[in-house]
């Protein structure tokens, strides 16, 4: 299991402010070990994130986003306390989900 | 005697090239695990676009994109876009010299602000473009990053 997401989710005027930052290699397939041997391909390719059950962002990534990926967004109609709920998919058949109180 | 030595020999050559064929039958397929969205199998810009079915672009000054003139290591380059356009449904990033340019493509349900903030892999100095869809069309604005160190690396 991959480590957890950090989110910080705060309010900002009429808006919620959300910054993820994920776990993971995001590996392209295009790179090549000591041995020479090609790392297999490994990347996040889905994203998605609600609040209280609605949603309020979804991506499809490819392996050129960076490793450890960083993702910053904002929405209207969230309030402190809600739930922001963000989970991404790779290629691995892999998925995490991580939840977090918006302050 | 000696034919023995040969006949063993001789399968031994056999084996050894049926297990040669396997690997190297199977090594593409696991190296190349290619993507099999179209867009992010894409190699140009056009390709990619047009597996989204947006064709032609419009350049806009509409489309704020930040990103660095100059990234010091282009494993992980900061880039930043927000769109003014009205009925923004979609922000795409597109590195053109990168192997596969398709990079991220994010969308926008109503209520989220079409911004997003990310960081991407540049493999060498190169365009990226950033392409918005709206419900008028799609429009784009692109920079020049120059990269010092290849972001294929990490």
């Amino acid at each position: 299991m991959s480590d957890p997401m950090r989110i910080r989710a705060a309010v900002k005027g009429e808006k919620v402010e959300v910054k993820i930052l994920m776990s993971h290699v995001m590996e392209t397939g295009q790179r090549k070990d000591a041995e020479g041997a090609v790392v297999p391909a490994h990347y996040i390719t889905k994203v998605t994130a609600s609040c209280n059950g609605r949603d309020v962002l979804s991506a499809d990534w490819g392996p050129s986003v960076s490793k450890n990926p960083y993702l910053s967004f904002r929405f209207k109609g969230g309030a402190k306390g809600d739930k922001l709920k963000v989970t991404w998919t790779d290629t691995a058949g892999d998925s995490r989900s991580d939840e977090v109180s918006i302050g | 005697m000696m034919l023995a030595r040969r006949r063993f020999l001789q399968r031994l050559g056999h084996t050894g090239l049926a297990a040669l064929t396997i690997t190297s039958g199977l090594l593409p397929r696991v190296v190349r695990a290619a993507d099999t969205r179209p867009a992010f199998a894409a190699e140009a810009i056009a390709d990619a676009l047009k597996a989204l079915g947006i064709a032609n672009p419009t350049k806009s000054d509409a489309i704020r994109f930040k990103a660095p003139d100059i990234a010091e290591n282009g494993a992980a380059v900061p880039v930043e876009v927000e769109s003014t356009l009205p009925g923004t449904r979609e922000i795409l990033l597109l590195v053109e010299k990168n192997p596969h340019v398709m990079s991220a493509s994010f969308s926008f349900p109503d209520g989220t602000d079409a911004y997003v903030a990310t960081r991407v892999k540049v493999a060498e100095s190169s365009l990226i473009h950033a392409v918005v869809k709206t419900d008028a069309g799609a429009f784009y604005t692109d920079r020049l990053v120059k990269v010092t160190l290849g972001g294929c690396g990490g």
